[in-house]
C-alpha cells in the first residue's frame, strides 16, 4: 500500500479498519461452510493417511504403527492388481465409448429429425435414475436363459449365457450399464456446446467443397475440445464413482472379476472390517484425483479466456 | 434461462444466401433418412430397459420372462410390493433426506459463496482452491473415515448423518460464487446507500439476481441425492431411516429369490417421482444439468 501522508492518517485508519470487518464478515459467512468441509473432506483425508500407517488393531493385539506395510500388503495381494486392471479396463471402455455416444446423440439430437424431442428425452432419461434402479432395469436383460438378451440370442441358436455368473463377460455386463447410464448426461454437454457454433459455418465448409466427415473432423471436433476435455473429467471421476450397481449385477464376482476399487473398499471396510488397508486403497485413489485435479486446474489457467 | 437451447431454430431459420452446391434441392435426403432412422433407433435402444421393465412390473408375477404380449396387465405387483416392505416409510426417508441437504447446502453455500464472491480478504484465493480441490475429493471415496467421524458424532442411522457430509457443497459454493459475480456491482451499491446490511444486500440483490442458478442447482441436488446410494447403505440400518435405494437394494437383490416382476414394480415405484418429475419439468431440468455443468 502506498503510504499516505500524515493528515490523511484519521482516514487511512477507517479505510483499515472497514477491510478488517470485510475480512472478519468474509471468514464469518465462510466458517459454517469451512467447518463441514473440514470435517467430512481436509479432516478425514488426513485421518485416511493416518489409518494408512498403522496395523489393524484386535483386542489381543492393539493397532501399531506399521509405516507403509499395509501399501505392501495390498501390492503382494493379486485382489488388488486384479481389481486395479478391471477399473483400468472399466475407465478405459466407459469413457471413450460413453463420449462418443454422447457426441453422436448431441449430433442427433441437434439436426432437425423429427420428434427431436422425444429423442432427447429418451437419451437422457437414465441419466435421472438411480444406479441401483438402473441395475434391476439390467438384470431383466442379462438374466440366463430367460433374459432379452438370450432369448434374441437363442432365437439364432445359440447357446443361453451367463452374463453376469461367468468371468469373460461379467465385466463388460457391468461397463454397459455405466455407458448406458452416463451417456445421456454428456450428450448435453455438447448440445449446449452445438448450439454456440455458428451455422455459418456449416454453410463455409460445405461451399469449399468439405464433406460431412470432413466437417466434422476438422471443424466440430476441433470446436467441441474444450467440452471434450470437461467431460473426460468427469467421466474419469465417474470411473472410480460409479459402482452401486455392482451391489445388485454381480457384487464384483465371479472371483473378483468384475470387482471394482470403489466397491473393493467398501468391502474391506464394512464386510471384513479391514479399515487399515480399506485406508491404505483409499489413499491411492486420492493420489490418482489429486492429479486429476491438479492437472485439470493447470489445462483450466491455461484455457481462461475460454471461460 | 431458456436461451442457449432455443438459439439454433432461430439462427438456423435464416435464409440461405448460397444454393446448396452438393446435391439438388428436390432429390431424397439419404444422409437425412439416414440420420432420422439412427437416432430413432438409438433412442429406442436406450429406453427399452425401462419400456421392459415397466411392462414387465405388470404383468403377473412369474410371466414376465414368458414375453407372452397378450397376457393380462395387472397392478397386483405394486400392491405386493407395498405390502412386502415398508415402502411409504422409506418414501418419506427420502423426502426428508433430499429437503435438508437442500435447505443446508442452499444456505450454507450461499453465505460461503458470497463471501468468496464479494470479500476480500487474506488468504481467500488459496480457500477458494481448496474448496475446488473438493470437487475432485469425492465425498464417496471417503466413505471409511466419514463413517468413524458420523459414528463419534452420535449421527449413525439418523437423516442428519447421512445428509451432513453433503452440505458444505463444494459445487454449489463454485456455482453461487460465479452467478454472484456476475451480479453488476452498481446493484449492491445502490441498496447500501438506501442502509442496507451486508446481510440485507444477499438476501434483496444478490439471491434474487441467482435465481434461476439456485434452480438450476436445487434440480440436480434433488436428483442426485434422490439417488444416492453407497454412503446412505452404510450409515443407515434401520427401516426409519433407509432411503428408497437403500430399501430397493435389500428388497431386489436377485438371491432373495424375488420375481422379476415385482423388482421391476419397486424399481418402477422407486423412480417414477423423479421421472414424472422429469417428464413435467423436462426443459428445466436439462437446463439444469447444463448450468451445473459449464464450470
Amino acid at each position: 500500500m502506498t503510504r499516505l501522508p500524515e493528515n490523511n492518517r484519521p482516514q487511512n485508519n477507517l479505510i483499515t479498519l472497514q477491510k478488517r470487518r470485510q475480512a472478519l464478515y468474509g471468514w464469518m459467512l465462510m466458517a459454517p461452510a469451512l467447518a463441514l468441509l473440514s470435517l467430512f473432506a481436509f479432516y478425514p483425508t488426513i485421518a485416511t493417511f493416518f489409518s494408512s500407517l498403522f496395523s489393524r488393531g484386535t483386542t489381543r493385539h492393539p493397532s501399531v504403527f506399521a509405516g507403509f506395510e499395509n501399501y505392501g500388503d495390498l501390492f503382494a495381494d493379486p485382489t488388488f492388481w486384479t481389481v486395479a486392471s478391471n477399473n483400468l479396463i472399466y475407465a478405459g471402455v466407459t469413457i471413450p465409448v460413453s463420449i462418443i455416444f454422447a457426441l453422436i446423440m448431441a449430433l442427433w439430437a441437434n439436426a432437425h429429425i423429427p420428434a427431436r424431442s422425444f429423442i432427447r428425452s429418451a437419451y437422457f432419461t437414465p441419466t435421472i435414475l438411480p444406479m441401483i434402479a438402473a441395475a434391476n432395469l439390467w438384470l431383466f436383460f442379462y438374466t440366463p436363459d430367460l433374459g432379452i438378451i438370450d432369448r434374441i440370442t437363442g432365437f439364432f441358436g445359440a447357446e443361453p449365457t451367463n452374463w453376469l455368473g461367468q468371468p469373460e463377460t461379467a465385466l463388460a455386463a457391468v461397463i454397459i450399464v455405466t455407458i448406458w447410464k452416463e451417456a445421456g448426461f454428456f450428450m448435453i454437454f455438447y448440445l449446449a456446446a452445438l448450439q454456440t457454433i455458428p451455422p455459418d459455418l456449416r454453410e463455409a465448409a460445405r461451399i469449399e467443397g468439405a464433406g460431412r466427415w470432413t466437417y466434422t473432423r476438422r471443424v466440430l471436433l476441433p470446436l467441441l475440445m474444450p467440452t471434450t476435455i470437461f467431460v473426460f473429467v468427469n467421466a474419469l471421476i465417474n470411473s472410480v464413482k460409479l459402482i452401486d450397481h455392482l451391489f445388485i449385477l454381480t457384487k464384483g464376482g465371479p472371483n473378483n472379476a468384475s470387482k471394482l476399487i470403489l466397491y473393493w473398499i467398501w468391502e474391506m471396510a464394512f464386510a471384513y472390517f479391514d479399515r487399515p488397508h480399506a485406508a491404505a486403497m483409499t489413499m491411492m485413489v486420492l493420489l490418482v484425483l489429486g492429479i486429476v485435479a491438479i492437472a485439470q486446474f493447470r489445462l483450466v489457467e491455461k484455457r481462461t479466456h475460454y471461460r | 434461462m431458456n436461451a442457449p437451447l432455443q438459439i439454433p431454430q432461430s439462427a438456423i431459420a435464416k435464409p440461405r444466401l448460397q444454393p446448396r452446391l452438393r446435391r439438388p434441392l428436390h432429390a431424397p435426403d439419404f444422409a437425412k433418412v439416414l440420420d432420422t432412422l439412427g437416432a430413432w433407433v438409438l433412442a429406442l435402444v436406450w429406453i427399452a430397459p425401462l419400456l421392459f421393465a415397466l411392462w414387465a412390473a405388470l404383468q403377473p408375477s412369474g410371466s414376465a420372462l414368458a414375453l407372452d404380449f397378450s397376457a393380462p396387465l395387472t397392478f397386483q405387483n405394486f400392491i405386493d410390493v407395498w405390502n412386502a416392505v415398508p415402502w411409504a416409510g422409506y418414501f418419506i426417508n427420502t423426502l426428508i433426506l433430499v429437503t435438508l441437504i437442500l435447505i443446508g447446502q442452499l444456505v450454507l453455500c450461499t453465505l460461503a459463496g458470497f463471501a468468496f464472491a464479494r470479500f476480500e480478504f487474506r488468504g481467500r484465493d488459496a480457500l477458494f482452491m481448496l474448496v475446488l480441490l473438493q470437487l475432485f475429493i469425492l465425498p464417496e471415496v471417503l466413505i471409511v473415515e466419514n463413517y468413524a467421524i458420523v459414528a463419534k458424532l452420535g449421527l449413525f442411522d439418523t437423516a442428519l448423518g447421512i445428509g451432513l457430509p453433503y452440505m458444505a457443497s463444494a459445487f454449489g459454493i463454485f456455482l453461487l460464487r460465479q452467478a454472484f459475480k456476475s451480479v453488476p456491482i452498481e446493484l449492491e451499491e445502490a441498496a447500501r446507500i438506501e442502509g442496507c446490511s451486508w446481510m440485507a444486500v444477499l438476501w434483496k440483490v444478490y439471491v434474487p439476481a441467482a435465481k434461476p442458478v439456485y434452480l438450476a442447482y436445487a434440480l440436480v441436488s434433488i436428483a442426485t441425492h434422490w439417488n444416492n446410494f453407497l454412503w446412505p447403505l452404510i450409515v443407515t440400518n434401520s427401516p426409519d431411516t433407509r432411503p428408497l435405494t437403500v430399501g430397493l437394494s435389500l428388497f431386489g437383490a436377485p438371491e432373495t429369490g424375488v420375481d422379476i416382476s415385482v423388482i421391476s414394480a419397486a424399481t418402477i415405484m422407486t423412480i417414477l417421482p423423479l421421472l414424472v418429475g422429469f417428464l413435467i419439468f423436462q426443459r428445466q431440468f436439462i437446463q439444469a444439468f447444463l448450468r451445473a455443468g459449464i464450470r
